[in-house]
């Protein structure tokens, strides 16, 4: 097992595409990496540089203490599971696990007895007689993960691995490859897409915009304080309202009369934006204690809670996440309140975090 | 009234007929379609029946005014005369048919051992200006092969090819190579590139990764694409008949062709020969059938 480093990784692919400008990663022994990021950002080429299976333009990785640069796929030690599995389609479960092991010549015995630990720790034992297209979307995910830990490699690489199952199974697998990850202690990077795979599955997640990396943080911090203004709208479902604000009297002034508690140590002379939560913000009774009036434009009811859309006179409506038992119709005259603490603030030059 | 209740419910067929008019439509399209494709298929298998027929028949009745179709002595004599010289030994065409098994043989695995490599390589990897070096390769195929007869010709006698089986051997795999580097392509395509980063990544080289996972996903792709080749190959004409003279090395097009052109022509023979000829295709393209369409609609589909 081993940490992985990332120093300055920049990709260019012959046809002139950049798909990594920049990125650093300090991944430790034994943590479960996550990046995040839209389509097109470099995920995957990062993955497979790591992995080998691309040469970086310029930049280090080190897999361990060892500098891996010029090293092919196989002497890295790593396993990496694709978001087509990438079965063999002509051989059967049981020599699908056993491929990789046959490769670093290990005898018969220790193979079988690895095979069956594999297919124990992944629930395989009725399927290892069958081939790859008699298996299930599902069970062919379990047998490529148990094909990446039958060697127990230093490292896992998960490239999406989850994106070809129904969301049921997904969250099934997302507790198990946790759980799994935990138990065998392997360092594993995992890349998603998906801000819910992420947040519950990182120990750390890394989101990554256009081949750099904005912020690196837990799932917490990365939820708390987004930042820059690229993550605080691409986490949370629905993400941050994004409020133009003023600061006065100790406070945060937005459009429509709307105030916010100010965190300490504003700059006072550049052009702010306030990230809120949506459960930062509450719908009440019109006149209702420090509300400004507003209007119920949407509501989504989502089962367990409502997410209001409202509009209070500033430049965007704003969302507003609700216990479902608090219910007004649309178009009803409501107030609008902040109830939560500080929030997040940006510079909208820089558009990174001030405070 | 009594309803059975079999009747009432059963969501069975519905015994009703359908609207008369579709069914007469219906019944009028298929014998004409059926009345059609048999005048079709006739006139086209006509040459092919009449061939056969000739070459089961005695001279006299080749000849017959007005022409034999069923009562006609069988005889299996020109057949005898392709393999057999009148004096006894081999016959001319026979080595000739030899000669053709060699160069199409010959060509096809050569074409097909340097073509399908190129094809993994185009698909695989980041070919400097790829787009235009696959344009080029299929270019050579626009041209047809009479045009550069003449240029090959005077280039084969400096370097001493003319008349000799390695000189159609080299043609025919140039000629072929293109065709196969393209139609593999298709293929390698459609194989997921993962299967080799899977491998790589279990310790194999890349050219092992290759071998065993990629190669034996292609082998319906590679048959298609052989039996394409040897296709071509075993029908040539152009280039055997101007760049070779001699029996020794004669490949079959050319020396079929030879037994029409004397005082008289031994019809009997010129279709036993031809039916001889065109056997070993059919019979190959009979045995790979399956992935001939197999690899014909693979291939074509691109990504
Ligand atoms: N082989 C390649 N040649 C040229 N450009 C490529 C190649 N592979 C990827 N790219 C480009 O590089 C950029 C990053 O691609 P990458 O596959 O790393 O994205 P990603 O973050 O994994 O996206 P997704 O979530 O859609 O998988 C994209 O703009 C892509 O078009
Ligand atoms: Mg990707």
């Amino acid at each position: 097992m081993a940490g992985i480093e990332v120093t300055a990784l920049h990709k260019r692919y012959p046809d002139g595409t950049v798909a990594v400008e920049h990125v650093d990663l300090s991944i430790a022994d034994g943590e479960l990496f996550v990046m995040l990021g839209p389509s097109g950002c470099g995920k995957t080429t990062t993955l497979r540089a790591i992995a080998g299976l691309e040469r970086q333009t310029t930049g280090d990785i080190r897999i361990g203490a060892t500098l891996v640069n010029e090293l092919p796929p196989a002497e890295r030690d790593i396993a990496m599971v694709f978001q087509f599995y990438a079965l063999y389609p002509h051989l059967r479960t049981r020599d699908n696990l056993a491929f990789p092991l046959r490769a670093e010549g290990l005898p018969k015995a220790e193979v079988r007895e690895r095979v069956d630990e594999a297919a124990r720790l992944m629930r395989l034992a009725p399927l290892l007689n069958r081939r790859p297209r008699q298996l299930s979307g599902g069970e062919q995910q379990r047998v490529a993960l148990a094909r990446a830990l039958v060697r127990r490699p230093r490292a896992f690489l998960m490239d999406e691995p989850l994106t070809n199952l129904d969301a049921e199974l997904r969250a099934d697998m997302r507790t198990e490859i946790k759980h799994l990850q935990g138990e065998l202690g392997t360092t594993m990077v995992y890349v998603t897409h998906d801000q819910v795979e992420a947040m519950s599955l990182g120990h750390r997640i890394a989101i990554l915009n256009k081949g750099r990396v904005e912020q690196i943080g837990t799932p917490l911090e990365v939820y708390d304080r987004p930042a820059s203004l690229f993550c605080a709208a691409f986490i949370g479902s629905p993400p941050m309202n994004l409020i133009e604000v003023e600061v006065a009297d100790g406070n945060l002034c937005g459009q429509g009369g709307l105030t916010l508690t100010a965190p300490p140590g504003l700059p006072r002379d550049r052009r702010l934006v306030a990230g809120v939560r949506p459960e930062a913000l509450e719908v009440a009774e019109p006149g209702a204690e420090h509300s400004v009036p507003a209007r119920v434009v949407s509501a989504e009811w989502l089962g367990d809670e409502i997410i209001y859309v409202v509009d209070h006179g500033g430049r965007r409506d704003v969302r507003v996440r609700m216990p479902s038992t608090v219910r007004f119709a649309a178009d009803a005259k409501v107030g609008l309140r902040h109830s939560g603490g500080a929030p997040a603030v940006y510079d909208v030059g820089t558009e990174e975090l001030v405070a | 009234m009594a309803v059975s209740v079999n009747e009432a419910v059963s969501p069975g067929p519905v015994r009703d007929h359908p609207p008369p008019a579709r069914r007469r439509s219906g019944r009028g399209r298929t014998v004409l379609e059926v009345a059609l494709l048999t005048v079709l298929a006739v006139v086209m298998l006509f040459p092919v029946l009449w061939m056969i027929e000739t070459s089961i028949k005695e001279n006299r009745d080749v000849y017959a005014v007005p022409a034999k179709f069923f009562d006609f002595k069988v005889t299996l004599d020109h057949y005898r005369d392709v393999f057999v010289a009148s004096g006894g030994g081999r016959s001319t065409l026979s080595v000739s048919f030899l000669n053709s098994v060699i160069v199409a043989g010959v060509s096809t695995v050569l074409a097909t051992v340097l073509g399908v490599p190129a094809a993994w390589a185009y698909s695989r990897f980041a070919v400097r200006a790829k787009k235009d070096q696959l344009f080029f390769i299929l270019s050579t195929r626009f041209m047809p092969p009479v045009v550069v007869v003449i240029p090959i010709f005077l280039m084969y006698r400096q370097v001493g090819l003319i008349d000799n089986a390695l000189g159609l051997i080299l043609i025919y795999t140039a000629f072929n190579v293109p065709f196969t580097i393209w139609m593999m392509k298709g293929f390698v395509d459609e194989v997921p590139a993962e299967y080799e980063d899977a491998a790589m990544l279990d310790g194999y080289t890349r050219l092992q990764a290759f071998r065993k996972f990629t190669l034996p996903l292609l082998v319906p792709g590679i048959a298609a694409t052989a039996v394409f080749a040897l296709i071509f190959s075993w029908n040539e004409f152009v280039f055997a008949i101007f760049l070779t003279s001699s029996d020794d090395v004669r490949t079959a097009p050319p020396a079929i062709a030879g037994l029409i052109g004397g005082t008289t022509v031994d019809w009997g023979l010129v279709a036993a020969s031809s039916v001889v000829f065109a056997l070993p295709v059919l019979v190959f393209a009979y045995l790979v059938r399956k992935h001939l369409v197999a690899g014909v609609t693979l291939g074509a589909v691109r990504r």
